[in-house]
């Protein structure tokens, strides 16, 4: 499997739900998984699958040169200063600097081994291009059976493993450019996703929404297409997540990074509706992003800072810790091909309010759903959950349990079931 | 045969923020639309087909029908013409009406008091349009227990409808006059769910084994029916005929053939309730401790109110009733009443994730969330409304009752005074006295007070009122601007 983050290094769902995935087919006799990351850490969890970084395959660059799989990759040789999937604090830094026209050329350290920064930075095309090259490395010297490559960023370490082995390749979809850009796509990550679509011999899809994606706007057969569901880890010790309410109003929560992607604009003009009939609630926006001083100066403007609140990137436990305060979670997201964080909501006992444009919505029951622009049902559905007792008691005590059901291990056993297509 | 015949006042989308500021709750458009739609597809057509059948067989078809006062008044907004084909039926003196309640509401599983004002007040309204005061009753979805039937008894039907639950029933048959098991006097028409869902659910499947479903072959289960078993009560909605299932299927056919074929071909006969009731001996009562209704499998009432947001919704709606009738305010009474309609309790059912294409097929609301909250929003509306109507009413009356006071307090001071000033006299005339307080209580109420006493005896109700709702009203509409 090549992934690009792997917990506790991550910067949003991807890394989260190849965690959770493999840990799901872990139990599943037989099957064994090497997990490939640019850079390893040290400290991720090895106890169920063995994680590899590329930054320790040692290389023999004279003789990559001349290594055929690598004839499909040469175009990632491109420049740009727009990088999607930047982690935010990267793309802060980032569009401070002005960028520099640069070529890729292949740079090792000592012991012919690349460096990676496993994030999203300014040379993530370079780090793209090179991590598909040890991927190829990778293939040749390892023994395996199919190759599982986990979006566009290791979609050329999949072909290449491909090509260096012959081994069939299962591509894994958990966004596509549609969803990071709002619709406005960046034509060198379109291509990496088409070609790995492409080459692919199976792709899975993490919604029948992103399905539709695939199939309408990459003109990819829907024959070779499968949605598999992610799923949620159980909390493990809920209680310590437990903060102590300093305040007797009512916390409603927009958790996810501030960008056109997840709809933040339609979060602060449900709550600025809200606030014209209560005032015994405050809204709070946890995360960064793009689009962060954007919405600052828009409640302030619109008069609301004072019941609204910015809490910066939450990561792992404090984003339990926020939801242990709120009393409704509202994802509005735009385009969310699935959407892991209302089930974690949900899991802590907080009723959620998720746009119909997000995968979860297509099997989720107890969550409230609303188009993404539809601020006044937004808001409506907000002010239902505050003030009628029984709608967030209905969704507390059947969502709980609707989130318990939907494990990892189902969806691990619906990807082996892919494998097994190609594998006897 | 019998014919349900309901379409609720659907409301629009109520958001929050109408809350206190917009008091109409109705989407008209599709109100009108759907009734319209209906009327053409449903009522019109079928009505004229009844009419020819009972023509046609001068008498020997007999009907009955069980008509909500929310469809009548629908029929007299939208489509007056349906209420006049109706009239022509119940001119033939082969239809029978029926009494329900007047909401199409849940009343009787809450309200006592609420439900016999509307019973009441449909059975009124069934004399005042088809001449004649209902005998046999018919309550909401078939809802009945042993309490519901006896109250209904007492209420002085001789008989009432029902569905022939299994669960309630177990071995026995619905095919014969039950009686309840509290007042043996009301006589009980079961459904026979069998044979009339046949009709209304089943009769356009193409994946039922029996499809499609003729005259031919319904009368010949009909036969089947052991020769002892004395009725076969079909219950049905209306729309089944032309809206559930729709003309194309042939369900008009299927209606038009079939009495010719129960003629000719079976011993069974046409009869209203009323004769079924008048001419069967009871077998056995049926004993019904827990509501039974005629929806779904378990013929219960989770359809209503199985889910915390519909009894949440349910028992605000009633936890008002005693403030709707203590204020007189013609409007506030008829929200109350369209806000009891059972289809509002309907749109909150969750059992649709498991159960039924049904609860769907009827639902404005794209999930139960949706329309608990609109509910609620709407709910909030009336209450503040009502809250404000009720605070005017109750500032009328302490006005009256404490002007009342005062008065018979400064009786009382002048008697004292006059007791003081002539005590050796044990009688006191009046006139003495009348004259003699202007001048004792002087400065501020003096010249009041003659006035005053005219008022008490005569025209207090009418000044208290007049001068208050002039005072509160603007108040009473500060506060529900909020």
């Amino acid at each position: 499997m090549f992934g690009w983050e792997f917990p506790p290094h991550i910067s949003g769902g991807l890394g989260t739900a190849c965690y959770g995935l493999t840990k799901g087919m872990a139990s599943i006799p037989g099957l064994e998984i090497l997990f490939v990351v640019p850079k390893t850490f040290g400290d991720e969890d090895q106890r169920i699958i063995r994680i590899l970084g590329a930054d320790n395959v040692s290389m023999d660059i004279r003789k990559i040169r001349h290594r055929k799989y690598l004839k499909d990759i040469s175009f990632i040789e491109i420049d740009s200063s727009l990088v999607p999937y930047s982690s935010p604090e990267e793309y802060e830094k980032l569009v401070k600097k002005p960028q520099n026209k640069r070529k890729r050329f292949i740079e090792t350290k000592t012991g012919g081994k690349f460096s990676f920064t496993g994030g999203y930075g300014k040379n993530l095309f370079e780090e793209i291009a090179n991590y598909a090259i040890v991927a190829g490395e990778i293939a040749l010297t390892q023994d395996f059976d199919i190759i599982h490559a986990h979006d566009w960023l290791t979609f050329p370490a999949g072909v290449a493993a491909k090509r260096a082995s012959g081994k069939p390749l299962v591509i894994h979809v958990h966004a596509t450019d549609f969803d990071r850009s709002g619709g406005n796509v960046n034509p060198g990550v379109f291509e990496i996703e088409k070609m790995g679509m492409n080459l692919a011999d199976r792709i899975i899809a993490v919604s029948n929404l992103t399905r539709n994606t695939i199939i309408d706007k990459y003109g990819i057969d829907p024959a070779r297409v499968e949605t598999v569901y992610n799923a949620v880890d159980p909390i493990p010790d809920q209680e310590k997540l437990r903060l102590k309410r300093g305040i007797t109003d009512k916390v409603v929560t927009f958790l996810g990074r501030v960008t056109i992607q997840k709809g933040p604009e339609y979060f602060i003009q449900a709550a600025y509706k809200v606030l014209q009939k209560m005032d015994n609630v405050r809204f709070v926006m946890a995360g960064s992003g793009e689009l962060l001083e954007k919405m600052i100066h828009w409640t302030a403007a619109l008069g609301i800072s004072d019941r609204f609140h910015y809490t910066g990137f939450l990561r792992g436990d404090d984003v339990f810790r926020m939801f242990s305060i709120s009393d409704v979670y509202v994802m509005p997201s735009v385009s969310e091909p699935f959407g892991i964080s209302p089930l974690e909501a949900m899991q802590s006992n907080v009723p959620s309010i998720i746009s119909y444009q997000s995968g979860v919505a297509e099997i989720l029951k107890y969550a409230f759903k609303v188009d993404f622009w539809d601020v006044d049902a937004m808001a409506d559905a907000i002010y239902g959950l505050l003030n009628y007792p029984a709608l967030s008691n209905i969704f507390r005590k059947y969502g709980i349990q609707e989130v318990h059901d939907m494990k990892w291990e189902n969806s691990g056993k619906k990807v082996y079931s892919i494998y097994k297509e190609f594998v006897q | 045969m019998y014919f349900q015949v309901h379409q609720p006042f659907r409301f629009r989308r109520y958001r929050f923020f109408d809350i206190g500021n917009d008091h109409y709750y109705y989407d008209d458009y599709s109100n009108e639309t759907i009734l319209q739609k209906v009327a053409e597809k449903c009522y019109l057509p079928a009505n004229e087909m009844m009419l020819e059948l009972i023509e046609k067989h001068q008498g020997k078809f007999r009907v009955a029908y069980s008509m909500s006062g929310i469809a009548v008044e629908q029929f007299k907004l939208y489509a007056p013409e349906v209420l006049e084909s109706f009239k022509r039926l119940a001119d033939t003196g082969h239809v029978e009406f029926l009494s329900e309640t007047y909401s199409h509401s849940l009343a009787s599983l809450k309200d006592g008091g609420e439900f016999e004002r509307q019973v009441k007040a449909h059975r009124e309204l069934m004399r005042e349009h088809f001449g004649k005061a209902p005998k046999v009753f018919r309550n909401t979805e078939l809802i009945y227990s042993d309490d519901i039937g006896a109250r209904v008894a007492k209420m002085g039907y001789k008989a009432m409808l029902t569905e022939g639950a299994k669960h309630v029933l177990g071995w026995k048959s619905p095919n014969y006059l039950y009686c309840n098991a509290l007042n043996p006097k009301l006589k009980l028409l079961l459904k026979n769910f069998k044979l009339s869902d046949d009709i209304a659910f089943r009769f356009s499947n193409k994946g039922w084994s029996e499809y499609p479903l003729t005259a031919e072959k319904y009368v010949e289960w009909l036969n089947r029916i052991p020769k002892k078993e004395e009725v076969v009560n079909l219950f049905l909605d209306y729309e089944t005929f032309g809206e559930h299932q729709w003309k194309e299927t042939g369900i008009f056919d299927f209606l038009k053939a079939l009495p010719d074929m129960v003629f000719k071909h079976s011993p069974f006969t046409f009869s209203t309730p009323s004769e079924v009731a008048d001419n069967l001996q009871v077998i056995a009562a049926a004993n019904v401790p827990h509501a039974i209704s005629w929806a779904d499998e378990e013929r219960d009432l989770t359809a209503w109110l199985g889910n915390e947001m519909q009894q949440e919704a349910f028992n605000k709606l009633y936890s008002l009733c005693d403030k709707v009738y203590s204020v007189e305010d013609p409007a506030i009474r008829q929200d109350y009443a369209y806000l009891q309609v059972s289809d509002h309790f309907y749109y909150m059912s969750t059992k649709f994730f498991s159960d039924g294409e049904v609860h769907s097929y009827f639902n404005p609301f794209d999930t139960p969330y949706e329309a608990f909250i609109n509910y609620m929003n709407i709910l909030g509306d009336f209450e503040i409304r009502l809250n404000a109507a009720l605070k005017t009413h109750v500032d009328d009356q302490v006005a009256r009752l404490s002007k009342i006071i005062q008065e018979k307090e400064d009786q009382l001071k002048r008697l004292e005074k006059q007791l003081a000033g002539k005590k050796p006299v044990r009688i006191a005339s009046r006139k003495p006295s009348a004259a003699k307080v202007p001048i004792r209580a002087g400065g501020v109420e003096a010249g009041d007070a003659p006035q005053r006493k005219k008022a008490a005896s005569t025209g207090t109700r009418k000044t208290g009122k007049k001068s208050n709702p002039a005072k509160k009203s603007p108040s009473g509409k500060k506060s529900s601007g909020k």
